[in-house]
């Protein structure tokens, strides 16, 4: 037996209006993603992979095609069904937001709250789904930054004197909180240090691994897409121009554009 | 008996579009079949299309025409059609691959890294590692190299990590690329040893092996790659 699709695009698009004609920032991208994998989006500044990844997380309506999503029995007419994004609700959609999904931001400034301690960020999640046993939040909240190896220590600290990596990480554990089964991430290594960059990498793919996480990642670092996704879809002004298992389009790219990004890559 | 994994017309030519869409045909026209228990030496100069072939049985380079089937549990998969979904499924419970080079993934320990396919396949972490510390142990790799990341490892520990790795799961069909390449004469005996175990258990093998007394040791039959060199794109030019 197949397992069901987890989330599905079909043929999604967005515009954006410029001297009054239509720019597509992204266009046709069609993919089916299911429970546990790991999808990489690559391609350089302005092809699209952000703007495709805020139509995936309907963070921006599409304009034409449609996205999908496997909602769970309790959102859904029935199990397992996949429910085209536009037909939800705002408060359906922010629930999903904020349990069934993740978002990771690039910068974790956006990502997070800045006001609050690190304990509380993690907690907002199991908050405003109705938690309120302050033992209990605390509790979660250690656990957490003890799987995303902060210190807890550093618990009623403020994001703010937390480092970059300490930052990443202290957002990754406020979306998982609530044991999302997609997460979507923008960029999560960018701007961190090398040796931060594995660090997180190995947690992200360990915890993808374990909790059976699905993922959307959208990154211009083909090392980071190796390491962590089965699949990859390179897009290059708006469109999907390669997509398919990832060593085999790195490995053996098809598309002019995808062997110029292969071949641009500097290895150490 | 079946086969379990089949070339069938397989060609190979690599398209550089950054190079005016220059064509370099690999080879083509090539079929071959491997049962189980057989292992299939490929042959045939450096850069006669050996390793590139191992890599389109493996999925990891696509096949210009013809296919790739694997034989995986019960059914045929051609891998030229199937969803990457389905290529990885068949990696994780059939398809083995022991590269030349390791790959490593920063900050993970050796041990881990071989124990990773079974815990892809569901095994315990306990028995994973356990079976991951017996591999180890019979490719004679030093007890405390086992919990650092094997990147500072030399050519020949990284080789044995990579062994253990592509071979753990047992999988049908086992690929090699030059697997005793860096090894000394001992370590190279206990290579061929873990792949004749692997064949009585009925895997099917095909390995690129350049020292001879390994492939003496090891291959039933060898297939020359060389002969299939001959680029198809240059004779269909000679008819226009």
């Amino acid at each position: 037996m197949k397992p069901a699709v987890l989330l599905s695009a079909r043929n999604a698009g967005k515009a954006y209006v410029q001297q009054g004609q239509p720019r597509w920032a992204c266009r046709d991208v069609s993919f089916d993603l299911y429970p546990g994998e790991v999808l990489a989006v690559v391609g350089e500044s302005g092809s699209g992979k952000t703007t495709l990844l805020r139509l995936l997380a309907a963070r921006l309506g599409c304009d034409e095609g449609s996205v999908h999503y496997q909602v769970r029995a309790d959102l859904a007419s029935g199990p397992g069904d996949l429910v085209d994004l536009a037909r939800m609700s705002q408060a359906q959609l922010r629930r999903l937001a904020r349990t069934d999904w993740g978002f990771v931001e690039q910068h974790a400034r956006d990502g997070l709250r800045m006001n609050v301690s690190g304990g509380a960020n993690v907690g907002e999640r199991l908050m405003a789904l109705g938690a309120r046993n302050y033992g209990l939040l605390r509790g979660e909240a250690l656990s957490w930054m003890a799987r995303v190896e902060l210190d807890t220590g550093r618990i009623d600290d403020l994001p703010g004197s937390y480092s970059g990596g300490m930052q990443q990480r202290l957002q990754i554990a406020r979306n998982l909180v609530t044991q999302p089964r997609l997460i979507f991430m923008d960029e999560p290594t960018t701007g961190l240090d090398v040796s931060v960059q594995a660090r997180l990498l190995d947690m992200l793919r360990e915890l993808v691994g374990e909790l059976q996480l699905a993922a959307v990642v959208v990154t211009h670092d083909l090392a980071v897409a190796r390491l962590l996704a089965q699949r990859m879809l390179v897009m290059k002004d708006g469109c999907v121009v390669e997509q398919g298992l990832t060593d085999r389009v790195l490995d053996d790219p098809q598309h002019a554009y995808t062997q110029l990004l292969v071949s641009s890559v500097l290895t150490p | 008996m079946t086969a379990l994994i089949e070339a069938l017309a397989l060609a190979k030519t690599f398209t550089l579009h950054g190079r005016n869409g220059l064509q370099l045909p690999v080879f083509s026209g090539i079929n071959l079949s491997v049962q189980p228990g057989e292992c299939l030496a490929l042959t045939g100069h450096s850069g006669s299309g050996k390793s590139s072939l191992l890599r389109c049985l493996y999925g990891n380079y696509g096949a210009t025409s013809g296919d790739v089937r694997i034989c995986h549990q019960g059914d045929w998969v051609s891998m030229s059609n199937a969803t990457p979904r389905e290529v990885f499924e068949v990696r994780r419970r059939t398809l083995g691959y022991v590269s030349q080079f390791l790959r490593v993934i920063p900050r993970v320990s050796t041990l881990d890294i071989v124990a990773d396919p079974l815990r892809r396949i569901g095994v315990a972490a306990d028995e994973a590692r356990a079976q991951a510390a017996q591999w180890l142990q019979r490719l004679n790799l030093q007890e405390h190299l086992w919990h650092l990341p094997p990147a500072t490892f030399s050519g020949g520990e990284q080789q044995r990590v990579n062994i253990a790795h592509g071979m753990i799961t047992a999988p049908a069909v086992l690929l090699l690329d030059e697997p005793t390449a860096s090894l000394d004469a001992d370590n190279r005996r206990v290579v061929v040893a873990l792949i004749r175990a692997a064949r009585e258990q009925g895997s099917a093998v095909v390995g690129i092996f350049h020292d001879d007394e390994v492939r003496e040791a090891v291959a039933t039959r060898s297939l020359n790659v060389e002969q299939y060199s001959k680029p198809v794109a240059s004779r269909q030019g000679s008819t226009t």
